[in-house]
């Protein structure tokens, strides 16, 4: 076999890793993405597990995918299409209904039948969000000075970061702070009085993260997802169409363009190295392929620890590996449905099928939620975040039929007796039980059910724990601590061998922001 | 009172918020929904339907009608065969535009031609002396226009004509579910998707049959926003809003020639003698002095005007009908006429007229936008028009 070299080998085809091949690509690195699945994608891809139902498995919506990625990789002209998602839609557990809906007035009406104040406020709130979304906004393109560090990049980081945040002034400081200590659930309290409301805002602050909405730190993660907003001109936010895998096969089909190389069934066992220096990969399957720069897109204890040797790697570091918090804490259940589901507090086929639907009722359910999972069960009746793509994309579906996406928390990883296929199973008749409290002809309309387990997404998908994420948004591991600090400008110990991917700066999100920030720094490195 | 539609009963129904446009002398939706945001997703990704009754239309008979046409149009009549569709504009003795519209040739000796503007009186004087009959069709005749990827699986079922064998401007007599219908595959979208022309009376069945059939296929109805968003996208112009009639411009240099309005390519070089003929023929010889062509302003040097402001960029939710100097080099050369946002190419796009030599692909301009309040210049590029054109339009 003939020993090839690259300019840049790329291990893991997430899309964080696809971007990262594409810049590297495109400045005329001679690239080779590897991929042990058969499909690019990494947590989005688009499979079509029932005949005819194609699935967003994992990931499922697109928010946060950087405006400067989709222009510079051209990615509408390789297939990326955003499709509006506009409303969210919260049944009560007394058969009402709290909505939201793409018009303001609409919105602010639906609210004020529940709480004249709530109505009154919510577009203040949506105000300060969008001013903190933008003070934290260049942070996201950035690659993370260290604090502690003398060095001009870093003092020179630094000092825009601080130049930055003196330009907000102290109101909006302060609002920031507060943001940036408090629960999702006493941030919310400051603002609103209607349960449900919050506990339905609140739900952004706790996905993927083992936290309650009354754990301090959550209010960050809200942020984090509001950020999408603020390239709100840029429509960025909405369902890919041909679901999440579409998004992956756009920013492969750009990096193909650019001349990157992308292999499927090649899993990589590790990185070979000679003097402290990386030299290429191994494969499983024994061939060994020669790289000047290898890009680890896995996560961060894939990367220090099972692909590279970690006595190799400074005491501190590994250990800090070994302390990032991980903790899984989310499933997905996967539906193709013979029809549309009949929810009993709006019935018919009206408009909020075409958008989100939100299980969450109350703080109070939300917080019983989270319960169950700090004590090793998964929720009885848990957090879901429901869309039917078929709705907005009637390409997911055969013509009538549809395919549902329940996003579910909590199902933790470390499960009280571990999980089993039997757990599996409880755990998707727990949701699919839950759900039809609200929309009782639910279960006579499964034609295919899939059940993802944080045990089925780090098998499948070798994300640690099952942590969507790649390991957790908590504010101990963002920004310069992430994933440890030291370490968090996409370089490692090892010459030659740099980190990208969710569990990078900026974090997790299809936003593909580590990717291209990597690519850069090493283009930046020289070779 | 503005006239409605045979289609009414049916779209004001649904327009929620009702924001109603005139065209044409009739009432039509601007947007179903409040905003038209889902409309124009339906146009790029599912099957959008929307009201085209309001479409000048007529049907033009008898010994002479090839002739007439011949003499009214820029292209070459006898080479339109039955059951062929043109596209094309049509001019004064100066060559310059009147109108353009859609000219079918139904059958040997039945054309069928639409305009933005009533055409009878232009019809009749450039029929004298000819044998040939003028039918105004215009209230009698409705038309919807279904398009966009999913259109021919709507559509399919429906009828007994196979739709694989109808090519891009081809049209046909046939049934929908027993009505009579005409189907081109025709729009002002850009999109794979067909236009069907029935007898009004039978419109509100042909409306809830579409509806019906579509109902797997998101078949959405949509209104003028949406299509304005993908007309800009495909290229195609608007009269009164991209450029002026020589029938409705009170001073000359508000009346364009085809080569102006990049449509150069449909005026005959080789036919017989029709209106402008002279003129056009001097124009191509000499090259035209103004350019018609798409504007892609340049993102970053958008933002960074907001940014100034402390501010996010700011998009209109709908295409703008205004009139934007483009400067290069300091000095005007042109203005754009209309712009969006592109949702599917995210980018904010613009259609131009420019003197030359300044219409070349790829040429550096300016384009003035208000920001603040404050009158800045964006950096924009010179791009060959359609901006979109996906293989499904003709395929």
């Amino acid at each position: 076999m003939s020993r090839r070299r690259y300019d840049a080998v790329v291990v893991g085809g997430g899309h964080n890793a696809l971007v990262a091949a594409a810049y590297l690509a495109r400045a005329g690195r001679r690239t080779l993405l590897l991929e042990k699945r058969p499909l690019v994608g990494g947590a989005s891809v688009t499979e079509e597990l029932h005949p005819g139902f194609k699935f967003s498995v994992f990931s499922y919506v697109v928010s946060l995918l950087r405006p400067e990625i989709i222009r510079e990789l051209e990615l509408p002209r390789h297939g990326l299409q955003i499709l509006p998602l506009e409303s969210t839609l919260t049944p009560l557990e007394d058969g009402g209904y709290l909505a939201s809906w793409p018009d303001p007035d609409e919105s602010r009406e639906a609210l004020r039948r529940h709480s004249p104040h709530d109505a009154d406020a919510m577009p203040l709130f949506g105000r300060l969000m969008q001013q903190m979304a933008m003070a934290v906004k260049p942070i996201l393109g950035m690659v993370p000075p260290d604090p502690t560090s003398l060095s001009p990049r870093d003092l020179g980081g630094l000092l825009r970061l601080g130049g930055h945040f003196r330009s907000l002034g102290a109101a909006r400081f302060h609002a920031l702070h507060k943001l940036m200590t408090m629960s999702s659930a006493d941030y919310l309290d400051e603002w609103f009085e209607l349960d449900a409301l919050k506990a339905t805002k609140s739900a952004s602050g706790i996905i993927g993260t083992f936290l309650g909405p009354r754990s301090p730190g959550s209010a960050y993660v809200l942020l984090h997802h509001y950020m999408g907003e603020i390239d709100g001109a840029f429509r960025a936010w909405g369902f890919q169409r041909g679901g999440t895998g579409a998004i992956s096969d756009a920013i492969a089909g750009a990096a193909r363009a650019a001349g990157a190389e992308i292999r499927t069934g090649a899993a990589v066992a590790g990185v070979t190295t000679r003097n402290g220096r990386a030299t290429g990969v191994a494969l499983e399957s024994g061939e060994e392929i020669e790289a000047a720069v290898v890009v680890s897109g896995l996560d961060p204890r894939q990367t220090f620890t099972r692909l590279v040797d970690p006595r190799q790697l400074p005491a501190e570091l590994v250990e800090g590996v070994r302390r990032y918090r991980f903790r899984g804490s989310s499933g997905k259940v996967n539906l193709a449905l013979s029809g549309l589901p009949e929810f009993t507090c709006l019935p018919g086929a009206g408009p909020h099928l075409r958008g989100a639907i939100s299980i969450s009722p109350s703080l109070e359910y939300l917080e019983r939620a989270y319960d169950d999972a700090k004590y090793g069960e998964f929720s009885r009746h848990p957090y879901m975040d429901v869309i039917l793509p078929s709705m907005i994309d009637p390409g997911m579906a055969p013509p009538g039929r549809h395919v549902m996406s329940i996003f579910v928390q909590y199902a933790p990883y470390e499960l009280n007796g571990g999980w089993t296929d039997a757990k599996r199973e409880a755990f998707g008749d727990a949701v699919v039980g839950t759900l039809a409290r609200y929309a009782p002809n639910l279960p006579s309309l499964i034609l295919h059910r899939q059940v993802v387990t944080p045990h089925d997404i780090e098998r499948v998908l070798g994300l640690s724990e099952g942590n969507i994420f790649q390991g957790e948004l908590a504010l101990q591991q963002l920004f310069f601590l992430r994933p440890v600090p030291k370490w968090a400008r996409y370089r490692t110990p090892i010459a030659g061998y740099w980190q990208c991917g969710a569990g990078t700066h900026p974090g997790g999100g299809i936003m593909g922001a580590s990717g291209r920030l990597a690519a850069l720094q090493i283009l930046g490195a020289g070779r | 009172m503005l006239k409605t539609t045979p289609f009414h009963p049916r779209t004001s129904r649904l327009v929620r918020a009702q924001t109603w446009r005139r065209w044409a002398g009739y009432q039509m939706a601007s947007a179903y929904d409040p905003h038209p945001d889902r409309e124009y997703a339906a146009i790029r990704n599912a099957a959008a339907l929307f009201d085209a009754s309001p479409l000048h239309k007529y049907l033009v008979t008898g010994r002479d009608a090839a002739r007439l046409l011949d003499r009214m149009i820029t292209r070459d009549v006898a080479r339109l065969k039955p059951g062929q569709v043109y596209y094309t504009p049509w001019c004064d003795g100066a060559g310059k535009v009147v109108d353009d519209g859609t000219l079918s040739r139904l059958d040997e000796r039945t054309y069928r031609l639409t305009s933005a503007d009533s055409s009878v009186r232009w019809l009749r004087m450039n029929a004298v002396g000819m044998e040939v009959a003028i039918e105004d069709l215009s209230e009698s005749l409705a038309a919807v226009a279904l398009q966009g990827p999913r259109s021919r699986a709507v559509l399919q079922p429906l009828t007994p004509l196979d739709l694989s064998q109808l090519k891009y401007f081809r049209v046909a007599a046939t049934t929908l579910r027993d009505i009579p219908v005409t189907i081109s595959r025709t729009g002002y979208t850009g999109d794979l998707g067909y236009e069907i022309w029935v007898e009004a009376a039978r419109a509100l069945p042909l409306w809830d049959a579409l509806i019906e059939a579509g109902a797997g296929h998101g078949i959405t109805p949509a209104g003028v926003w949406a299509l304005d968003i993908a007309r800009i996208e495909a290229g195609l112009i608007m009269l009164d809003v991209d450029y002026f009639s020589t029938h409705h411009a009170l001073i000359e240099r508000r009346k364009s020639t085809p080569f102006e309005i990049n449509l150069g390519w449909a005026v005959s070089a080789d036919k017989g003698p029709f209106n402008g003929r002279r003129a056009l023929a001097a124009e191509r010889e000499r090259g035209a002095g103004w350019g018609f062509v798409g504007l892609e302003i340049d993102w970053s040097s958008f933002e960074r005007l907001f940014a100034a402001h402390g501010l996010p960029p700011q998009v209109p939710a709908v295409a703008w009908r205004a009139s934007a100097p483009v400067y290069r080099g300091g000095a005007q050369a042109g203005y754009a006429t209309s712009g969006c946002w592109s949702p599917l190419l995210k980018k904010l796009l613009a259609l131009a007229h420019l003197r030359r030599p300044h219409f070349q692909p790829g040429t550096e301009v300016e384009i003035e936008v208000t920001v603040e309040h404050e009158r800045r210049r964006a950096a924009a590029v010179v791009r060959a028009l359609p901006f979109f054109d996906p293989e499904r339009k003709k395929a």
